[in-house]
């Protein structure tokens, strides 16, 4: 009797780890988005980067405010991959900025600050958790209301970046999303539409 | 033939084991002073609406029919609800932030809006949990302008 026991426990319990990895897999199979990974830009990541900046980066870095500057990085970046409809490309992003993200510190701002950068990073971080795992037509739903957080972030943390604050009127009942250059490449249409949009405001 | 047998008593004795497996069920008595319908003055249709179709994964307490305490349909409901909960839980609404609430108001518009919501893995059994054309529109009507107020 006992041996029978035996000789069964281990195959129930195989079984049934089975069913349960065989259960869990069946949730994450999600269809596969198509991905293209040809790069429709030559250079997606340096566009908003470049040298001028470098500078102002690190000063601010140095005055406590690099955290809010590596969320701005984060941000362009995956802006450029939306542009270049780089869905794969814009998840590793996503990803990316979801860290910096929570890895901001507010502790230097006043307390009604505070609370406020709090609710915009807790919102920001998950339009971009949801960006690290979405297609591109869902990255890009999202990406609208973390510009929102993002230039409302911006408002209060300011930037020694010179911004351009720009609008399409036709995306989603009009959208906005930021750029450190003043032409106008479109995140949420990209090659579709890449020039649709203006710019309706200038920081610094 | 013996080996048909065998197999048919394994899954059997398997199915029958994995029932003494414990889940975590998710129900509570007491809705919290933060639930959306408390919060928020919903009509009546779309209360129910929401009730049947969404608080099963987005609420603390889930009205469980029958098969879903069997195993190993349990366990995928229990990750579904973990999930639903982690994403938006309809109880804890009034916890929420202005911004937060507009972002989760904007998510249910689009979910359901494309189809995605509720899960098709859960109207699939709930089949009273669907919703037609038109109470897609009513609800998204009302959620669009509960999000305008805010």
């Amino acid at each position: 009797m006992k041996t029978i026991r035996q000789k069964l426990i281990i195959p129930i319990i195989a079984l049934a780890l089975a069913s349960v990895t065989a259960c869990k897999d069946g949730n994450k199979n999600e269809p596969a988005a198509p991905m293209s990974n040809e790069m429709h830009q030559e250079k997606p990541n340096h566009d908003d980067n470049d040298g001028h900046h470098d500078g102002a980066g690190m000063d601010t870095a140095m005055n406590g405010h690099g955290n809010a500057q590596a969320i701005l990085n984060d941000y362009f970046n995956l802006k450029n991959a939306l542009v270049g409809d780089d869905n794969g490309k814009a998840k590793g992003l996503g990803a990316a900025l979801a860290t910096s993200l929570g890895n901001f510190d507010a502790s230097h701002y006043t307390d009604a600050q505070q609370s406020e950068l709090k609710d915009i990073v807790e919102d920001a971080v998950e339009h971009a958790e949801h960006i690290s795992e979405s297609d591109i037509a869902h990255q890009r739903e999202h990406f609208k209301v973390l510009s929102k957080d993002v230039i409302d972030m911006v408002a209060i943390t300011g930037t020694e970046m010179k911004l351009y604050e720009q609008f399409c009127p036709m995306y989603d009942g009009g959208t906005a999303w930021l750029s450190t250059k003043e032409e106008v490449r479109n995140p949420y249409y990209g090659s579709k539409m890449l020039t649709c949009g203006k710019v309706q405001r200038e920081i610094n | 033939m013996k080996i048909v047998k065998i197999i048919a008593i394994v899954l059997l004795v398997t199915f029958v084991g994995i029932q003494f497996i414990p889940t975590t069920r998710n129900q509570s008595d007491s809705v919290p002073s933060t639930d959306f319908m408390l919060v928020n003055n919903v009509p009546k249709n779309i209360q129910n609406k929401l009730q049947i179709s969404c608080y099963d994964c987005h609420s603390n307490n889930t009205q469980y029919p029958w098969y879903n305490k069997v195993q190993p349909v349990a366990w995928f409901l229990e990750d579904h609800i973990k999930e639903g909960k982690a994403e938006l839980n309809f109880n804890e609404w009034n916890s929420l932030s202005t911004r937060r609430k507009t972002s989760k108001l904007r998510s249910i518009i689009k979910q359901i809006e494309n189809g995605e919501m509720p899960l098709d893995s859960y109207t699939f059994i709930h089949r009273d949990a669907r919703f037609s054309e038109a109470e897609a529109e009513e609800i998204i009507n009302w959620v669009t302008q509960l999000k305008d107020s805010l």
